[in-house]
């Protein structure tokens, strides 16, 4: 029955009888593949997804997505294949045609990476030609991994048709790829080959150039060489780059950390242990207010965080003062006694967490706009990076307005320089004790809002900072807000410069080292508080 | 999954009323006058808090689990079985003084416990000192063998090298450029080194081999993500074998995830990343990472699927994920009451001498046996992250493999044999035909 059906379809769009002829012997050969589907077995996949392509049947492509999707199913008893469509209707593989009950032994066809890999390469030789420029880009970069040989005639096809400068040039590169890999192509063709990889310049151009076969003819394996030394070289300062960048994102995650720290270790000289937990508050409120978007509008998702920056201020800021009133308050000038108070009021914040949520790590999700990457030349700046670098100089310009400009900025201000002369003046400066702490709490709380964003939402999640935190505001000079800005970049950067020759453990141990060496030197740190300030 | 330990009970002392009380209520009810010696006591030796809470609590609740199941089908030698809860707060030396604690003041026959190899090395002087027995629950590193504990846990010979091998296979990517990426402390730097021995061994030359150590909780991934991202591309398949400890995880995964590494391209396979790891993750871009354990949850058998209902029932979370950790304790809980119906008592010298031998069902099907080194014969599994924060399996050992306490692979391991049937010895070296000369 569907022998015949095949001949119409046939009939209708092949132009010779030799063409009929061979789709008819293809359409077999399409059939013959979808049994190794139903066995279960990865190899048999795999052969099956090689048979296929070669089968040149055009029901290949749409069913090769569907296996992508993980939308093919099996029976193994019947050896039948189906496609699942979008609307989750079954349709027979075979004959096209929907399938009312499906036996009772369906499965899905499962895939592993091998399969998923193969998968790309032939969906990318499969989808060279589809209509829109984004599905081409991935197809001829998946054509540019797999250098498969047979896509070359379909490369060819489609270049003569592209017109997105993008994508042309990808399909460029993906057939200099396959040719300096095929035995027969001729030497002029690898030469300009060669030249189209060299232009490329980036990693994957290098790995390509590292895994050509050892026998090319002297002239290209020249050509190589020289191609070779400068990507290397085109390398070498995009990797200086990337490291810089790198270093600001940590040091845009260690100012953010620190910030809240600097308020109330610098502002206030108190040597507060908890403030890595008043960061984990803020990302649990983050991870409440995501379960209650989950539950009640999922819609809301993307805007997620911005909601939960103004209420972990407030979570933070309210659990700040009460710690402020109720301990703190009780220990000005007694910095020791601080230490330990804070320190065991930072077990009690761990513990009740723990109980509230559980030990486990809670799944914070990232927004849409904060996941995935793009490539800036030779560097790849993945979005969440750039986005919590943006917060925390916008946090940190906010801070500094709010200490400059606003009434209760001047109040702790005075507060700080000079508390007997500011409470002669008639501020309270038990409140602004009060409030000060606060602000330093709730900052550390959107703090924890990016942070949540980069790492575990775990009752741990600030221990982690607390150190590191005290480190940059030591280092950037106590009571100074530009300090700990300059103190939380240099540390980065230092620290990014350091990590691909020392290694991450050897890398930390030197900052720890330079920092003592600093610090025995000027022991105030990079910018010190001068005048009377100091001593009061 | 997320709220699964919504309902923990993490003071110790509440639940270990609550057991007692239990206890005693159901000594009344079966009119039996209700003493504390009619009961068999059962030390559970885990944090519930500090940072290894994390993993740990799950454990304790499995213990709890178990020993409700079995004074249901009537305790063992007709006596109820009681759990003595304590809490070593992740604190490696309070360890040591809670495991005293239980077996002196508290008079327990076994103990279930410890994770992390620190706290079991801390322990270790206590069970030799007053002669009890500890059941340790967790992968570990191996070139241990004591008489007083049982490694339900796979050693490397059970997670990492059959791990290794399945990517060397045309299945698993027919990978040539290697990755060992841990977190530094002893159980990644001894994995790493049995690894790179045997890598060499296969002809995986000194160039192929990237080693990389980050520190306890690292969170900065950038860096080494673009490493790996530059080993990776140099037209050699590669793989990244992962022995990065829990709580680093999640970072990690999200750059690989953010920095758009495939595991089509580099697949990333872990010893320490379990159904609950996964569970602060979004796991779609992680789909075809791999994990090599003895135990999946999403593996189907009818023991399997009979624990999972029992389980998500008795903690009455039907999200309530398992892991393998949990089926080591059920292993070892079940080779235990066995030991002790044989011999008919709970003396700790008598159950040590009756357990090698002893066989008990695995949940996926087999039955894994207590071998004379004190390790067990287990299946390994890799699996492959799914969309759904669980693993399908793709690959498998045939049979169940052996565990071995002295790896093969590293110079003066290689000499030395455990075996306390015949030899009576924890490290006895071939070579010399001597018992070691460490303390065993």
């Amino acid at each position: 029955m569907h022998r015949f059906h095949e001949r119409i379809v046939a009939l209708v769009f092949a132009v010779g009888l030799l063409f009929v002829a061979a789709t008819v012997a293809n359409a077999g050969a399409y059939e013959d593949a979808l049994i190794g589907f139903t066995t279960d077995s990865f190899g048999d996949t795999a052969d099956a997804i090689d048979a296929l392509t070669s089968s040149g049947d055009p029901r290949t492509g749409p069913l090769l997505e569907a296996l992508k999707d993980q939308r093919v199913l099996y029976s193994a008893e019947t050896k039948k294949v189906f496609i699942k469509d979008q609307s989750d209707k079954l349709i027979d593989a075979a004959t096209g045609e929907a399938v009312a009950t499906p036996p009772s032994d369906i499965e899905d066809v499962r895939l592993n990476n091998r399969v998923r890999g193969m998968l790309d390469a032939a969906l990318g030789s499969l989808t060279l030609l589809a209509k829109e420029p984004s599905k081409r880009l991935d197809a001829a970069q998946a054509v540019f991994k797999s250098r498969d040989a047979s896509a070359l005639a379909n490369i060819d096809k489609a270049l003569e048709k592209e017109n997105d400068p993008r994508v042309k040039k990808t399909l460029t590169e993906a057939r200099a790829a396959i040719i300096l890999n095929s035995a027969d192509s001729s030497e002029e063709d690898k030469l300009s080959a060669i030249a189209v990889i060299r232009d490329r310049g980036d990693q994957d151009a290098l790995g390509l150039i590292d895994g050509l076969p050892s026998d090319l003819p002297p002239a290209v394996k020249q050509a190589a060489i020289s191609a070779r030394g400068k990507i290397q070289g085109n390398l070498a300062l995009w990797n200086a780059l990337q490291n810089a960048w790198y270093g600001l994102s940590l040091g845009s995650v260690l100012l953010l950390a620190a910030i809240g720290l600097a308020i109330t270790f610098g502002v206030m000289g108190i040597i507060n242990m908890a403030h890595g937990e008043m960061v984990m508050l803020g990302a649990y409120t983050t991870f409440v207010v995501q379960e209650l978007i989950r539950t009640y509008n999922p819609a809301l998702f993307d805007y997620s965080l911005v909601i939960a920056v103004p209420l972990a201020f407030v979570v933070a800021g309210a659990v700040g003062i009460a710690v402020e009133r109720s301990i703190i308050r009780f220990l000005y000038g007694r910095p020791l006694e601080t230490l330990l108070a804070t320190w065991g009021l930072s077990l009690i914040l761990q513990q009740a967490v723990r109980t509230i949520f559980g030990p486990t790590n809670k799944e914070v999700g990232n927004p849409s706009w904060m996941s995935g990457a793009f490539d800036l030349g030779g560097i790849t700046i993945t979005y969440n990076r750039l986005w919590i670098i943006c917060f925390t100089l916008a946090v940190f310009v906010a801070l500094l307005a709010m200490l400059r400009l606003t009434r209760l900025g001047l109040e702790m201000r005075a507060v700080t320089q000079n508390r007997a002369m500011a409470a002669a003046m008639g501020i309270r400066t038990a409140r602004i004790d009060a409030l000060t702490f606060g602000l330093g709490s709730g900052i550390a709380g959107i703090a924890g809002v990016a942070l949540s964003q980069i790492d575990n939402v775990s009752p741990n999640l600030g221990q982690g900072y607390i150190i590191d935190s005290f480190m940059v505001v030591v280092f950037g000079g106590v009571g100074n807000l530009w300090g700990t800005l300059v103190g939380a970049f240099t540390l980065g950067i230092a620290n990014k410069f350091l990590e691909p020759y020392a290694g991450a453990v050897l890398g930390k141990i030197a900052i720890l080292v330079l920092i003592i060496l600093f610090i025995q030197k000027r022991p105030r740190g990079m910018f010190a508080l001068k005048g009377r300030a100091v001593e009061a | 999954m997320l709220n699964m330990n919504r309902a923990v009970f993490a003071q110790p002392h509440a639940r270990r009323w609550l057991s007692a009380a239990a206890g005693l209520a159901f000594g009344f009810a079966a009119t039996y006058p209700a003493a504390a010696e009619d009961t068999i006591k059962i030390g559970i030796l885990h944090s519930l808090s500090g940072t290894m809470a994390i993993s740990e609590t799950t454990l304790k609740d499995t213990m709890l689990f178990l020993i409700d199941e079995q004074n249901k089908k009537g305790g063992v030698l007709g006596k109820k079985l009681e759990a003595v809860v304590v809490d070593p707060a992740s604190n490696w030396p309070l360890f040591a003084e809670k495991a005293r604690e239980l077996i002196s003041k508290n008079k327990v026959s076994v103990v279930f416990g410890c994770w992390t190899s620190v706290s079991r090395k801390s322990v270790l002087p206590v069970f030799k000192e007053l002669d009890s027995i500890l059941f340790y629950p967790v992968q570990y590193e191996g070139e241990e063998s004591e008489r007083n504990v049982f490694y339900t846990g796979a050693a490397p010979n059970q997670q990492a090298i059959p791990a290794v091998d399945y990517l060397m296979s045309k299945d698993g990517g027919s990978v040539k450029r290697w990755v060992l990426a841990g977190t530094d402390y002893v159980y990644p730097r001894t994995t790493n080194k049995i690894l790179e021995a045997y890598l060499k061994a296969k002809g995986v030359k000194d160039e192929d081999i990237m080693i990389n150590y980050t520190p306890f909780g690292h969170s900065d991934w950038q860096t080494i993500v673009a490493d790996i991202k530059k080993f990776g591309s140099a037209g050699k398949k590669t793989a990244v074998v992962s022995t990065i400890n829990g709580d680093a995880n999640v970072p990690f995964y999200k750059e690989l995830g953010n920095q758009g590494v495939k595991a089509t391209d580099i697949p990333v396979v872990a010893f320490s990343v379990g159904e609950e790891e996964l569970a602060g993750l979004d796991t779609k871009p992680l789909v075809g990472h791999l994990a090599a354990w003895n135990y999946f949850e999403s593996i189907k058998s009818p023991s399997n699927a009979e624990f999972i209902k029992k389980w998500q029932a008795y903690t009455k979370n039907p999200k309530r994920v398992t892991n393998d950790p949990m089926e080591a304790h059920v292993i070892g809980f079940n080779m235990w009451v066995k030991a002790v119906e044989k011999v008919k008592s709970t003396d700790a010298d008598k159950v040590i001498e009756a357990l090698p031998g002893i066989e008990a069902a695995n949940l996926t099907g087999g039955t894994s046996k207590m071998l004379p080194n004190h390790h067990i014969t287990k299946p390994v599994f890799i699996g492959e992250v799914r969309g759904d924060g669980q693993f399908d399996v793709v690959w498998k050992t045939k049979g169940l493999v052996p565990g071995d306490a002295w790896s093969d692979f590293l110079p003066g391991s290689k000499d030395l044999e455990a075996d306390w049937v015949t030899l009576k010895c924890g490290n006895y070296n071939k070579v010399t035909k001597k018992c070691g000369s460490n303390p065993s």
